[in-house]
């Protein structure tokens, strides 16, 4: 677990003190993949940064298990640092050692001097992040998917019980972004490590963070699992990232001229397979008008959300038989 | 005796041994400088760039005498810093002449210099790539030696090429007040006895040996650049 309390940071420039996160509580479960989202200046990065202790907080107190980090002493520090990978936006790999070496780097650091155990643990990294033909590269000679699977391979090499990631994706494509999202889960599954992560992307949060917290000007507006809080957003920053990853969506719900209650009808999990709306719909007698909609997943959880105008008499009662088949219903607003 | 074609050209050098020793002294004067500038110019730029404002040691005071000491240095012209550290030299090697007696203003007045562009090239070093081997555990030595000198040998090898040929020019100016070398004879026969063609060869060997030396280093920073 990773909990930080009463925890604030600013920063001083010039002699004042700029105020860059508010003073929060915040706890990050074992083995969760917990995503930070928010704009740019939000605080995104001091947060992640407080965690190894990068940045050091003007208050409060930073736990990781039992260990307070703020309390460590230099080479504590260091030793904890070893136990929580993490990969940077700009992958951050040196550029004078090849690929192997990157990886090699931290085992070295950590005094690791056995050449064979380095080689085979280089190469058990490499296979893993699929890039064992590229260990006699340079940096320079890899494409940016390719240098954070260097990057996450390095991470990895100490074995952490905790990765970081400083928007990891956002310098790449979104087909290189979605191949590095799935090495990411799929690490988070087999070695059961906890994931931090910060993007400006709620797509990034929707396909693999567990839970979320979102972060506007250095404060914490709103958090929960991230299916609460992508489904049914309360904050106009998060709002406004929900409508960023469904722009379609967002704006044929604002049409003119719709008749009739206009509802959001949210479906999850099982529900979103079975053909409950229609056999609601006709045994009450009630006509809808499918306004806007969506199937998707929120990591592995399927769901549905549709945009209705309904018309008829029971409206009432099919909605109550809505709500009694696990169907969260909102109403738009006239 | 047959004039050879060496001795019509250059009427005036009857002794091409004499030449040959200058150019051994000048080789001497500038290896036994470059590698001393560089065993204490390297921890010095090192320690400017650590104590710097907002990096791993940042000490601002510390930081501001050591720069303010190097700036000096830096600004005596080295004719001049030659002549004001005499007593030094003396008591550091025995004599103000000859090639030991030039290597000691010649380290202090090339070091700072050298320090300071060391300082440059590791500046040039990513933030990130710093920020990335302390987020591994890296102790601020582990840095130093893994990312920072590493990272910016292309710079450091440049930096060690425009020391070189400073240097070159600070031995030709020594030999006017008594280090020998290549400088000294152009002083002394091409100068104060009008034979123009020794200033001629001198100058053209010195000019020979500074490409050399730039040609060697620009190999040297290509190959580092690559990658
Ligand atoms: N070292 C620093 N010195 C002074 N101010 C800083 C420093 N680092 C960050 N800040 C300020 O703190 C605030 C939060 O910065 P932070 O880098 O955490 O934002 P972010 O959410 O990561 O933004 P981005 O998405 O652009 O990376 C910003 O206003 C920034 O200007
Ligand atoms: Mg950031």
């Amino acid at each position: 677990m990773i909990r930080f309390l009463d925890v604030h940071k600013s920063y001083r420039v010039d002699g004042r003190e700029i105020p860059a996160l508010q003073p929060f509580n915040l706890d990050i479960r074992d083995g969760e993949v917990f995503g930070i989202i928010g704009h740019s200046g939000a605080g995104k990065s001091t947060l992640i940064r407080l965690i190894n202790l990068l940045e050091r907080p003007s208050g409060g107190r930073i736990l990781i298990g039992d260990t307070d980090m703020t309390a460590l002493p230099e080479p504590a520090l260091r030793a904890q640092r070893r136990r929580i990978g993490m990969i940077f936006q700009h992958f951050n790999l040196l550029s004078s050692q090849t690929v192997a070496d990157n990886v090699a780097f931290p085992l070295r650091l950590a005094g690791e001097r056995d050449a064979a155990k380095i080689r085979a643990r280089v190469d058990e990294l490499l296979a893993r992040v699929g890039l064992t033909e590229h260990a006699g590269k340079y940096p320079s000679q890899l494409s940016g998917g390719q240098k954070q699977r260097v990057g996450i391979a390095r991470a990895l090499a100490n074995r952490p019980e905790i990765l970081l990631c400083d928007e990891a994706t956002s310098a790449l494509d979104p087909q290189t972004t979605a191949s590095v999202l799935d090495l990411l889960a799929a690490i988070n599954r087999e070695l059961k490590l906890t994931i931090v992560l910060i993007t400006h992307e709620m797509d990034v949060v929707r396909r693999i963070c567990d839970r979320v917290a979102v972060l506007d000007a250095g404060r914490i507006v709103e958090s929960g699992t991230v299916a609460d809080v992508f489904l049914h957003p309360q904050h106009a920053t998060t709002r406004r990232f929900v409508d960023e990853a469904l722009p379609e969506e967002a704006a044929t719900a604002q049409a003119p001229n719709m008749t009739g209650r206009v509802l959001r009808l949210t479906f999850r999990g099982a529900a979103t397979l079975q053909p409950v709306l229609s056999r609601v719909m006709r045994e009450h007698g009630v006509d809808f008008n499918l306004l806007a909609g969506r199937i998707d997943r929120i990591k592995e959880l399927p769901y549905g959300q549709l945009t209705l105008a309904l018309e008829g008499a029971n409206t009432d009662a099919a909605l109550a038989a809505l709500r009694a088949a696990g169907i969260e219903i909102e109403e738009m607003g006239a | 005796m047959t004039a050879s074609p060496l001795q019509s050209l250059f009427p005036n050098i009857d002794d091409w041994g004499e030449l040959g020793h200058a150019c051994i002294d000048t080789l001497l004067m500038l290896g036994g400088s470059l590698a001393l500038t560089v065993l204490i110019g390297l921890p010095l730029g090192v320690l400017l760039y650590l104590t710097g404002k907002g990096q791993l040691r940042a000490m601002p005071k510390f930081y501001g005498i050591v720069s303010l000491l190097v700036n000096v240095l830096r600004s005596v012209p080295f004719i001049i810093l030659m002549i004001v550290l005499m007593p030094v030299t003396y008591a550091l090697v025995g004599t103000k002449l000859g090639v030991r007696g030039a290597i000691p203003p010649l380290v202090i007045g090339a070091a700072p210099f050298f320090a300071r562009l060391v300082e440059t090239a590791l500046r040039e070093v990513q933030q990130g790539v710093i920020e990335a081997a302390q987020a591994m555990g890296a102790s601020t030595w582990q840095v130093v030696r893994h990312v920072l000198l590493p990272e910016a040998r292309g710079g450091l090898a440049a930096g060690i090429t425009v020391t070189a040929i400073a240097l070159v020019g600070y031995t030709a100016m020594g030999g006017a007040i008594g280090s020998g070398g290549l400088g000294d004879l152009a002083y002394r026969y091409g100068y104060l006895s009008y034979k123009s063609d020794y200033m001629l060869v001198t100058v053209v060997l010195l000019v020979v040996l500074v490409q050399l030396l730039q040609m060697m280093g620009d190999r040297i920073v290509a190959r580092y650049k690559r990658h």
